[in-house]
């Protein structure tokens, strides 16, 4: 039944699994991931939600069960965390390679060492080669739409992936929000259980997760990453038709919010879309033209639509929670490389923040815009914002 | 010999969405790496299969009245001839077998 609650994000992508049916959990508990698990092992106890729901022994078998129940059709779900989702790396690529649609949620968590508990994006981020379709949402309500999205893009006859839903760790997962549930049997109709065509099946015995030497293994791999390509139009189409069935739609692979004439652009992903959004809204009411770009998609990266949102800014920005050291941001890395190949040059500058669960402020925001504003923008070196540069030592 | 033959005239002309195959087919031989190659001397054999039983890759066929190596898997280890008491099998040259 539709209702209206007041949950975490946790609770709401638990919420959205149970309406999911997975035939088959399999998670380990992590923190801030753990409500998830902890909720959905609760529905499948009073008899709410008839799964499969297996306590494993870490993420590695997590992964390794979702893996053996993908193969035989089963409809999956899994969470994990920061470590635990560098636990499970080895089977996240026998996930995407062998074209199982699990669904997982990832709390994003910072990774150790040194060891923190808290929110940035530095595990999914260094998940991107993973060949995983990996979504970020922004509050809890895209979490429990984006859960649901999430079966629809990977189950999709033409993707046939794995999708990672990432929700930043505590201010998500922990934070309560009002949230609008679907009915059940919309929640059907919208994700209908089907046979995957890949599945093992006793009457066609199959080998799967052969051999593939040098004579397949390219062709294997072109078509997984043409396939991932493909998602695109999937994840677009999801969203729309998200938006037309229920009334909530978010863009499909990125929302630009008061971009269409900015001059100055700030391009994030996660829960600090929502309060650049405010930023941009008291900047444009002051004046200024700003805007927001806000990912909802990594891979596959959105790089015609991306570029398409930005090339008529003066100045363009990325926050990201992460960094590549030695290099920069990877989300900065991947835009501009996506403006490169499409002739546009409009200056860029990268935003680290929000590392180890650091706030990010309005005002750090608005400092970002105001640089952006000025046109001295470093484009070499990703500045680390509300660096406590003090600490750092002189060479800093 | 009673075993299962490598196809090699199968050609895929279309791989599968990921890597799944249907089974019941060898679509390739695989013993290229050998140096040596197993050779049993059927007068001293006895049929007692301890061959059979040590062979790491199940390379020995016993469906007959004596033991057969498959040289289409057999990767040369050795490991039967150092097993036969009877001395029954000796390690030939690729290129002198």
């Amino acid at each position: 039944m539709s209702e209206k609650l007041f949950v975490s994000g946790d609770e709401a992508v638990a919420l959205a699994a149970r309406q999911a049916k997975p035939q088959v959990i399999a998670a380990y508990p992590i923190t801030p991931q753990t409500i998830v698990v902890e909720r959905l092992s609760d529905f499948v106890e009073d008899g709410s939600l008839k799964s499969e729901y297996l306590y494993v022994e870490s993420e590695h078998s997590a992964m390794a069960a979702c893996l053996g129940a993908s193969a035989i059709g089963a409809r999956t779900f899994t969470a994990t965390s920061s470590q635990g989702l560098l636990y499970m790396v080895e089977g996240l690529h026998y996930a995407s390679g062998s074209r199982f649609p699990i669904v997982m949620m990832n709390a994003n968590r910072s990774i150790a060492a040194p060891w923190s508990i808290y929110n940035d994006q530095r595990d999914s981020l260094s998940q991107l080669e993973s060949g995983w379709i990996q979504l970020y949402a922004e509050n809890a309500q895209e979490a429990y739409d984006m859960v649901l999205q999430a079966y629809r893009i990977g189950e999709d006859p033409a993707v046939m992936l794995p999708v990672m839903v990432n929700l930043d760790g505590f201010v998500l997962t922990h934070t309560y929000e009002l949230i609008h549930t679907l009915d059940q049997d919309k929640v059907d109709a919208f994700i209908p259980h089907k046979p995957f065509a890949n599945s093992l099946n006793l009457d066609k015995p199959m080998a799967t997760c052969i051999t593939a030497g040098p004579p397949y293994n390219t062709e294997f791999r072109y078509q997984q990453h043409v396939d991932t390509l493909k998602a695109e139009e999937k994840i677009e189409a999801a969203d729309a038709d998200f938006g037309k069935l229920f009334g909530r739609s978010y863009g499909g692979m990125l929302e630009s919010y008061r971009s269409e004439d900015a001059e100055a652009i700030l391009v994030t992903l996660g829960s600090v879309a929502g309060t650049a959004r405010c930023v941009v809204d008291a900047y444009r009411a002051a004046g200024k033209k700003v805007g927001l770009v806000k990912l909802r998609c990594m891979r596959p990266f959105p790089a015609e639509k991306l570029v398409a949102a930005v090339k008529g800014a003066k100045a363009v920005g990325v926050l990201e929670k992460d960094i590549s050291c030695g290099f920069e941001g990877v989300v900065y890395t991947d835009l501009n490389s996506a403006m490169k190949a499409r002739n546009v040059t409009v200056p860029t500058a990268n935003y680290v923040g929000g590392l180890g669960g650091r706030s990010i402020s309005k005002e750090d925001i608005g400092g970002i815009f105001d640089a952006l504003l000025s046109g001295k923008l470093d484009a070499k070196n990703a500045e680390f914002i509300n660096l406590r540069r003090d600490l750092c030592g002189a060479e800093c | 010999m009673e075993r299962p033959k490598a196809d090699l005239a199968y050609v895929v002309k279309k791989i599968p969405q990921g890597p799944a195959f249907p089974t019941g087919q060898l679509h390739d031989i695989s013993s290229g790496m050998r140096t040596f190659r197993p050779v049993i001397d059927t007068e001293k054999c006895v049929d007692c299969l301890r061959c059979f039983l040590v062979c790491p890759d199940g390379a020995v066929d016993k469906s007959g009245e004596k033991p057969q190596v498959d040289y289409d898997y057999c990767k040369g280890c050795g490991i039967c001839a150092r097993e036969c008491k009877l001395k029954a099998i000796t390690m030939e040259k690729e290129a002198e077998a």
